[in-house]
């Protein structure tokens, strides 16, 4: 029989992760056992379960749960950077006040998420905290809302503990791109964490929360998750409502989620999805119990993937990517029972230039609102055209400029028929392609990313090699597929290693495959 | 009632240089000259007066003189009197307090999503289907992009290459005191799109004010066929979408509130060319003079037009596929219920009348006004002769109202009793003993029960009229 392929390399990477406060936390883990097919009896295969598990015992209270994360927060912010704000006394009342509940109404009190803290990305609207999407033109926005997947979170229970960084409006692959900070990688902080979501990535892999919400239009939670060696998981689109998300590309855009296991991020799925009316594009889809598949490694039968079928996209593992990556996907690959086939996706190079076009055009119409008029940050001048340019050329940043002017220029007149519409063209050719495969395979398989993090500033200059980076996972938002990403191996660099984290696709809304796997 | 709307409605005209293209789109006005359209569109619809007419046929007259004809296209705004706007749930009521009918959807807050107002798609069906078009089974939204301050989301969803409705046709009968006559004139496509706020201009013209309780409610765009070639077929063909919005119940229709605006397309071309477009126009003194392409502003104290901006050229709006509303498919099912449901149509009324042997003059007042036309009709179901209540409405009952300043609906006579006193004439249970001096007796019990309401019965024992 294999080794124990995900929880192993979990635990490995939390050994080797440098805070010293981990230790305390595998302390933790050692639980009472709910049903056996939920919960593995390894170490830290489910945070959300143990802090449950603790609350229901009464061996911690939700108060010390929070104090022990807040701690831990304020100790690795200072180097990590993950939060543009955190809320720390709304939580501790919060907590608080479940504390209170429990002790008189006992286990009803619990939602699924009682006394989990979550970071949100602070492009999804909290109503009770500033939602800035990382730009300075929404430098103290205070929405009227919650976005849905916040609101939901909520009454499931779990603590918001702050917004986290992001690059501007979700676009970039650093979080350099922040017009507030810059967040580093909790492995090597001389290095990225990715992006767009990194300080959603980096609060999770720094254990400054549990679980934490990011968005995802071209790769922005599933390369930051590989960078940091966390879960990503983007669903389909349309699984989860888009309410309360800034717009980035709407067709494209998706509220994704973070956590240390395959379970946590399952678990938070299960309790954002579904349909919404307040999105018309938000799928009516029944949403399954993603976490309730999951079986515990150790109870596995030998064979536990005996007829699913993996297929390799062979255009990921060749020119371009790290030697070391490749490695370690064909590594985590040869681990599974059926030995991963190698399938080709004819369209595949196309979808990156397709992409730009598609979400710059997209993102130009989407941004346009920004305009410092009803709201935001707003530059006085003389006259009306001067307001808007002046307002917006000192709110938004340099990429999100770029990206403007991009976007309006392939949409303009006599330019819409050879830029957008061919990129849609080309976005159904990807679609095919991949429907095409997943015919034949259950679920694919690439890298994240064609290399590990790399330097702070070593792509700042480069937007086009920062671009290029996305290759791995644009063509997903353009089919609209769920993917999930997991760490599998590491690489040299940084003091302890670098992860690598290997996504897996599936069929539209088949995300309960993917988990399972 | 024509000329009321050919003075209320805003004229920019556009003289086309070359043969191409007719229609160009109107330009949103720059923030510095302009009020908004809804304002200037101010008809308070006062009676047409005798000079205008006047005017109106000389310059007819004079065009046909020099050899010249006028082209006329209409873009007409429709506003829906939906309970709540196109893509939220804010109610809108005109007049209100300024931004008190807004929330973070209309506003185009971060995040903020549209979710299509079904109604939307039933009101432009109906439309489509009273202007005998071509329903599109399958249309979608589209992004028409640009910037102003009236504008929330920086863009207008809108309808561009795929609208809900398409090739249709209204069929009007001109008024008699301009000669009559039936006309047909095409009707391009019918859209659905929202609409923007308002700016409101301080007096000093130093600062602007944006107000959002328009921004977002509903609005189905109507453009004609460029069919018309004098004023007075323009100004009915807006009368005549008035009471058609009207009779379908989609939009009260009002011009002052803005509901109804008309964007009017003007060009001239020789008698007899096929094609559209403008050679030269002579001078008043003789000399040639070109004609350039511009939009122009009509000036309700002057009542002229004036020029507004020169040689526009077509805007680039960025029109894209809105990705954050799914496509509007629609089934025969629906359309057809949605038929059954339609009312009698003024043009099917006035063809109705018109088969009962009235005169065209009859028929275009008692059917052109949905509430008298309502009258008429119950009056005629109680069983009266179609000439005789034509005759009492369009006579009597019509000169109470101008006297009075009243509608039909607000008088106490009801159609039952305006029936009974017509019955009551015809079988002679009046007449008798009055003798030849009946008629000022009829009129008598007439304004007794327009004014007080009862019945004829009770009308003629009081009077102590019975015939002996």
């Amino acid at each position: 029989m294999p080794p124990p392929l995900q929880a192993h390399r979990l635990l490995i990477s939390h050994r080797r992760l440098p805070t010293p406060a981990r230790r305390r936390f595998s302390a933790v883990s050692s639980v009472q056992s709910p049903p056996a097919k939920t919960l593995a009896p390894g170490p830290a295969t489910s945070s959300i379960l143990s802090i449950r598990g603790s609350l229901l015992s009464g061996e911690r209270t939700a108060a010390e749960i929070t104090a022990e994360y807040l701690s831990r927060l304020r100790r690795t912010e200072p180097s990590v950077r993950s939060f543009i704000h955190v809320a720390d006394s709304d939580a501790v009342r919060e907590a608080e006040e479940l504390d209170r509940r429990i002790a008189s109404e006992g286990k009803d009190a619990l939602g699924p998420l009682a006394g989990v803290l979550v970071g949100v990305k602070d492009n999804l609207c909290t109503a009770n905290m500033p939602s800035t999407g990382g730009s300075r033109i929404l430098e103290g926005y205070r929405p009227a809302y919650d976005a849905t997947a916040v609101r939901r979170l909520r009454e499931a229970g779990a603590i918001v503990v702050g917004k986290t960084n992001l690059d501007e409006f979700g676009m970039g692959s650093t979080t350099e791109g922040s017009a507030f900070q810059v967040t580093t990688n909790p492995w090597d902080e001389s290095r990225v964490p990715g992006g767009s979501s990194g300080g959603s990535a980096s609060a999770v892999s720094a254990r400054q929360c549990v679980v934490s919400l990011g968005s995802d239009t071209g790769g922005s939670v599933r390369q930051p998750a590989s960078f940091c060696g966390v879960v990503g998981l983007k669903p389909t689109y349309g699984r989860v409502s888009r309410f309360g998300l800034m717009a980035y590309a709407s067709s494209l855009d998706v509220v994704g989620c973070f956590g240390s296991s395959v379970f946590d991020t399952a678990t938070i799925l299960s309790v954002v999805a579904g349909h919404d009316k307040m999105d018309s594009t938000s799928s009516s889809q029944n949403v399954p119990d993603y976490a309730s598949e999951l079986v515990p490694l150790d109870s596995l039968e030998s064979k536990p993937l005996n007829g699913l079928r993996i297929g390799i996209i062979q255009e990921t593992l060749g020119e371009g990517v790290d030697s070391g990556v490749a490695s370690s996907i064909k590594a985590a690959t040869s681990h599974l029972e059926q030995l991963g086939s190698v399938v080709s996706l004819p369209s595949f190079s196309l979808g990156l230039p397709a992409y730009y076009i598609l979400a710059s055009s997209e993102a130009s119409s989407n941004l346009s609102r920004y305009d410092g008029i009803r709201y935001g940050r707003q530059v006085s001048a003389d006259d009306l055209s001067e307001l808007y340019g002046e307002s917006r050329a000192n709110g938004l940043g340099h990429e999100v400029k770029m990206r403007i002017l991009m976007g309006t220029y392939a949409l303009s007149a006599g330019y819409y028929d050879a830029y957008y519409k061919r990129a849609q063209q080309v976005r159904t050719l990807v679609q095919e392609s991949f429907e095409d495969a997943l015919k034949r395979f259950d679920i694919l398989v690439s890298p994240a990313a064609p290399s590990a993090a790399y330097k702070i500033g070593e792509k700042i200059n480069d937007p086009l090699a920062m671009y290029a980076g996305d290759i791995m996972t644009v063509n997903v938002n353009l089919a609209g597929l769920p993917a999930l990403v997991v760490p599998c191996g590491f690489v040299e660099g940084g003091p302890a290693g670098l992860p690598v984290g290997l996504q897996m696709i599936g069929s539209p809304f088949s995300e309960e495959i993917a988990v399972c796997v | 009632m024509a000329l009321t709307l050919l003075r209320g409605m805003r004229t920019p005209v556009l003289f086309r240089m070359n043969a191409g293209l007719f229609f160009t789109t109107l330009h949103r006005p720059s923030l510095a000259r302009f009020t908004t359209r809804a304002e200037s569109a101010q008809a308070t619809e006062p009676k047409a007066t005798p000079q205008s007419i006047q005017m109106a046929i000389k310059e007819a007259a004079e065009q046909k003189m020099q050899g010249f004809e006028a082209v006329i296209g209409i873009e007409t705004h429709v506003q829906l009197s939906t309970v709540t706007k196109a893509f939220c749930s804010c109610p809108y009521n005109y007049g209100s307090q300024p931004n008190s009918t807004i929330c973070p959807t209309c506003m185009g807050h971060p995040g903020m999503l549209p979710v299509l107002n079904e109604k939307v798609v039933e009101c432009a069906v109906k439309l489509g289907l009273a202007l005998n078009c071509e329903i599109s089974m399958t249309s979608k939204f589209d992004r028409k992009q640009y910037f102003y301050p009236d504008l929330p989301k920086g863009y207008q969803i809108s309808q561009f290459d795929i609208p809900i409705a398409k090739k249709g046709y209204i069929d009007l009968d001109l008024p008699m005191e301009f000669g009559g006559g039936h006309r047909k004139f095409g009707i391009t496509r019918v859209h659905m799109e929202e609409d923007a706020g308002k700016l409101l201009h301080s007096d000093s013209g130093s600062y602007s004010q944006v107000d959002l309780n328009r921004a977002g409610v509903p609005l189905l765009e109507i453009v004609s066929e460029p069919d018309m070639r004098t004023g007075i077929e323009a100004a009915e063909y807006g009368a005549e979408l008035q009471r058609i919005v009207r009779y379908l119940g989609v939009s009260n229709g009002n011009m002052q509130e803005g509901s109804l605006r008309c964007d009017v397309n003007v060009s001239v071309r020789p008698v007899g060319q096929s094609e559209f477009g403008t050679k030269i126009l002579l001078h008043k003194e003789g000399q040639a003079d070109q004609i350039v392409q511009e939009t122009r502003l009509w000036d309700e104290s002057s009542q002229k037009t004036f020029t507004m901006r020169k040689k526009e050229g077509l805007a680039d709006y960025r029109y894209f596929p809105e990705p954050d509303l799914p496509e509007v498919v629609l089934n025969n099912d629906y359309i057809d219920e949605i038929h059954k449901s339609m009312p009698e149509l003024p043009e099917a009324k006035r063809r109705r009348y018109e088969n009962m042997g009235l005169s065209m003059q009859d028929v275009l007042f008692l059917a052109n006004d949905d509430n008298v036309a309502r009258f008429f009709d119950s009056t005629l179901e109680h069983g009266s002769d179609a000439k005789l209540a034509a005759n009492w409405i369009m006579g009597d009952i019509a000169a109470y109202l101008k006297n009075e300043k009243l509608t039909i609906d607000e008088i106490k006579l009801s159609p039952l009793e305006l029936s009974e006193l017509i019955a009551s004439i015809k079988n002679g249970t009046i007449s008798g003993k009055i003798g030849k001096e009946a008629s000022p007796y009829f009129v008598l019990i007439l304004v007794e029960l327009i004014a007080n309401g009862g019945t004829v019965k009770a009308v003629i024992e009081e009077k102590d009229l019975v015939q002996v």
